[in-house]
């Protein structure tokens, strides 16, 4: 096991909002990761610097050493929280487009898991619903062998059922050199897929643990303690 | 096999308990191959670090053993698992005890009820 992520004292300002304030973290590999916080709490702030879209007022970010750039493009595969893909496109076209671009990228189990779900391949972008649409950039993300996956609300807007679909997919996915960091809202329903969560507020980390111990030392699951912790 | 596991409590011991149970019932013998550490993943919806835990406590304990690149194995000792079955059954019952003690009933009330009631 071997330390894939570390953010040092991270602070990033929008004018005079503190979207994060001082954060410091430490990811080692083999980890699946929930990324917890109430809303505006600084989640998508952190994926995007942590993925160099945003850079750092101060502080600095290392992926296996390296900060955000060329180097760290192919180890890091990252869901947005907003869909990004030409809707033109055929679901067979975007599949083809992501393996042109990565190279670490897996075509024939994209194509197994859109499959499994149902979805037509030659189907166009802009005809699939919200939810399919959802689940074929999951599928993109999650098909390339990559160090670290960034996954940025990936079960919002899907059913139960594929939500647990969801889950399996990253459980099958499973790679202990890598780890996902999962930010979501939907905790009770990814907890116990999740081996350590972290809980950010007004961009600090308020805990971070594994979802064992919290169990252990609170006698109540993760997502009564957030209830508890973020109580309004 | 259901893995239906409790929210409140920390996965890996309830991981390590229902395949106690399996084992002390019978339904996997001594010997026997155990599921790999991805399908118990898979089928009870945790991650693979978990059910990995799990069964190297279970290993420490003597309730299984690895063979290296071929899995894991249910020991000869099958006893050991018996006991945390007769453990579970134990607090089971007393946090049942309990329910219905609460519920304004005593020992001779519970009992004749259990005997009016037949499986299910």
């Amino acid at each position: 096991m071997s330390e894939i992520l570390r953010c040092e004292f991270l602070t990033k300002q929008f004018g005079a909002i503190k979207a994060l304030d001082n954060l410091s973290l430490s990811i080692q590999s083999g980890k699946i990761i929930g990324l917890l916080g109430p809303n505006g709490s600084g989640k998508t702030t952190l994926i995007k610097i942590i993925n160099g879209l945003l850079q750092p007022t101060s502080g600095a970010v290392y992926i296996e050493g390296d900060t955000p750039g060329i180097i760290t493009k192919p180890k890091v595969s990252y869901l947005p929280d907003v869909n990004y893909l030409n809707n033109w496109m055929t679901v067979e076209q975007i599949v083809d487009m992501f393996s042109d671009f990565y190279i670490d990228f897996r075509k024939e189990l994209a194509f197994e898991m859109i499959s499994r779900l149902g979805i037509d391949r030659k189907q166009k972008l802009k005809t699939l619903s919200k939810g399919n649409k959802e689940k074929v950039c999951l599928i993109l993300v999650m098909s390339r062998n990559a160090k670290l996956y960034l996954l940025d609300e990936p079960i919002a807007g899907v059913d139960p059922a594929t939500r647990d679909y969801i889950i399996s997919t990253i459980i099958n996915n499973y790679n202990p050199e890598a780890s996902v960091l999962i930010s979501t809202h939907l905790i009770s329903d990814i907890e116990s897929v999740l081996d350590e969560v972290i809980f950010i507020k007004n961009g600090s980390i308020v805990m971070h643990d594994t979802v064992d111990n919290i169990r252990e030392q609170h006698n109540m699951s993760v997502d009564e303690l957030f209830r508890e912790v973020f109580k309004w | 096999m259901n893995w239906s596991l409790d929210k409140k409590r920390p996965i890996c011991p309830q991981i390590c308990e229902k395949l106690c149970v399996l084992i002390a019932s019978g339904e996997i013998s001594a010997g026997d191959r155990l599921m790999s550490v991805r399908d118990v993943a898979l089928n009870a919806g945790v991650t693979p670090n978990t059910v990995q835990k799990s069964f190297e406590q279970l290993e420490q304990q003597g309730v299984i053993y690895s063979k290296r690149g071929s899995g894991w194995y249910v020991s000869d000792n099958v006893a050991i698992a018996k006991e945390t079955l007769d453990r579970l059954i134990h607090t089971k019952t007393v946090n049942y005890l309990n329910d219905m003690q609460s519920l304004g009933l005593d020992k001779k009330e519970i009992i004749s009820i259990i005997k009016e009631l037949r499986y299910e």
